[in-house]
């Protein structure tokens, strides 16, 4: 965090962490409904080692029970020894049964045509390849597929389209990282899970702050001014955030806005999927 | 004494008759328990987030399921609510009164909110009348959600003297809005309680429950008495129902002891706004 923010900014960040006092039954409960409701009694979800997968895990848990709960872990050969371990550490605290799909044998086939592939490449590769996987399980299990991205991630559009943005149902998609962390404390995930630096494990030494070249914290403190205090750029700029950081958070938001929206579709007919086709998600449910 | 039954309820999307079923079910429940009015959330026989299953589920007032729920009125009153076809095929978000077996009164909502995350008004058309009416707790007006947010809403009804208002709604929540003090159900009870404290009246507030499309219907239904106080909460966000007993009595000593009612002038007042809409006018 930089110290300079202005003290306004480190206490919104604590009013942030502090708004999520209330929000774990919630979620518990639109777990249980957008899932049941469809007819569905069983999730399944990627479990990598990491704070926002761990916290969905706990949300399932209370939601559905152990046995409806089935995490999905799905290792590269360079992913850290340290995640896997984290993971296990989930398993056992909740009772959980995992299943453990490598996923080197596809990828390293796959790039065995094009070794000069770069890191970007493959990270998105393999996140795609995990998606596969684990609407395959949600196949063997009759389950939905639970989404572990997080707001600052799905704003910054720091995931890969039709890999782990891919899901049917996120219960925490409206929270920032800081307010995932606060959440996953209050319910008890493990302290080496809270403490690690985020990343998304595509190759080693990768952490996601490096990549992004700034802080979650600073992230998500613009973002919240900026998304839900509708605060303009000179707001945030009085805020004590500097103008190149706002630049490069407001640009990632837009360059990456497609991600989060359905394929366009050209309008030709007098009602067009997308456009005007107006149906609520849980249609008839 | 009006003993008000909340039944504070999760409909299913678009599902007319399972609705219906669970209306009956409730009003059953509440009539054991000696209910004099049971109260059914906004939309509670259609669903909220309906957007083109408008067209869908629209009824006309004489439709035989809005009929059989009306005959279920002989002895206890019903606030129930769906969408409501007109003659010349407009739609709009409609709450009845029934009492009797009979349609007392249809309340029609004024303000289809379409900002944000509501957008009501791309499918409905606005109501344009607002009157109480007499049943035999006295008298007595319906608002829909966001009518309640319009003071003149309440003003209006308020100039016959009305004592008994009925909020029904489909109240999402927004509660990390990274303010403790900024939760939707305590943004409501603050705004229904000054209401009940201005207006000297009885306001039963009945939000539903559940989850549509990801948004979280809070509950938390509550009476606000015609001095402001909190008579009865509903401290969740649970279906169920739930009795509260509504002394009319209270409204003498209030009235006695706060006369707005009685010093409020509202022909001088309409002069008033009449200059001032005028000014506004001229004002550019």
């Amino acid at each position: 965090m930089n110290a300079d923010l202005h003290p306004h900014v480190l206490q919104t960040l604590a009013r942030l962490r502090e708004s999520v006092r209330a929000a774990a039954p919630i979620l518990v409960d639109f777990l249980r409904d957008e899932v049941e409701k469809t007819g569905f009694r069983d999730v399944v979800f990627g479990l990598s080692g990491g704070i926002d997968s761990a916290l969905v895990a706990y949300l399932a848990v209370q939601a559905f029970g152990a046995e409806r709960v089935h995490p999905v872990i799905m290792p590269y050969r360079l992913s850290s020894p340290a995640s896997l371990r984290d993971a296990q550490a989930i398993i056992s605290e909740l009772g959980l049964k995992a299943d453990l799909v490598e996923i080197t044998p596809q990828i390293d086939a796959y790039f065995s045509r094009d070794p000069s592939a770069s890191l970007l490449r493959r990270g998105n590769k393999m996140a795609r390849e995990r998606m596969s996987i684990l609407f395959d399980h949600a196949a063997v299990y009759r389950a939905l597929v639970l989404g572990t991205s997080n707001k600052t991630e799905l704003l910054l559009g720091y995931g890969t389209q039709f890999g782990d943005l891919g899901s049917a149902v996120n219960p925490i998609g409206d929270l920032y990282k800081s307010q995932v962390r606060a959440l996953a404390m209050q319910l008890g995930v493990p302290d080496a899970i809270l403490r690690k630096a985020p990343s998304a494990d595509l190759w080693e030494e990768q952490t996601d702050e490096n990549e992004l070249g700034f802080t979650y914290d600073e992230a998500d403190a613009l973002l919240h001014e900026w998304v839900d205090r509708w605060q303009t750029r000179a707001e945030i700029e009085g805020l004590g955030f500097a103008p190149e950081l706002i630049e490069a958070v407001m640009r990632r938001v837009r360059l990456n806005h497609y991600k989060r929206v359905p394929p366009i579709i050209a309008k030709l007919s007098s009602r067009t999927i997308g456009i005007d086709f107006l149906y609520p998600r849980d249609w008839g449910m | 004494m009006l003993r008000v039954g909340m039944a504070q309820m999760t409909p299913r999307l678009g599902d007319l008759d399972q609705n219906l079923e669970k209306h009956l079910d409730m009003i059953q429940v509440a009539r054991a328990q000696g209910a004099s009015v049971v109260v059914f959330p906004e939309l509670g026989l259609t669903g909220y987030a309906l957007r083109d299953l408008t067209l869908a589920v629209a009824m006309r007032v004489d439709d035989p399921r809005i009929s059989r729920l009306i005959r279920e009125s002989t002895d206890l009153d019903l606030v129930f609510s769906f969408i409501e076809e007109s003659d010349d095929h407009r739609f709009y978000i409609t709450s009845i009164y029934a009492s009797k077996g009979q349609a007392l009164h249809r309340h029609r909502k004024l303000y289809p909110p379409t900002y944000g995350l509501f957008e009501e008004q791309r499918h409905v058309a606005r109501g344009e009348t607002l009157t109480s009416f007499q049943t035999a707790y006295g008298t007595t007006g319906l608002l829909i959600c966001e009518d309640a947010w319009h003071p003149s809403s309440l003003y209006t009804l308020s100039l016959t003297g009305t004592g008994v208002i009925y909020v029904i709604a489909a109240g999402p929540g927004r509660a990390l809005s990274g303010s403790a003090d900024s939760s939707s159900q305590q943004f409501w009870q603050r705004m229904i309680r000054t209401h009940a404290q201005l207006f000297t009246t009885f306001i039963v507030f009945v939000n539903r429950t559940g989850f549509e499309d990801g948004l979280h219907f809070f509950g938390h239904s509550f009476v606000a008495g015609p001095d402001g106080e909190i008579l009865f909460e509903v401290k969740d966000d649970k279906e169920g129902l739930h009795l509260a007993d509504l002394n009319e009595a209270q409204l003498r000593s209030v009235r006695y002891r706060s006369p707005f009612l009685r010093d409020e002038d509202p022909e001088s007042a309409l002069r008033r706004m009449k200059q001032a809409l005028r000014a506004g006018r001229e004002n550019g």
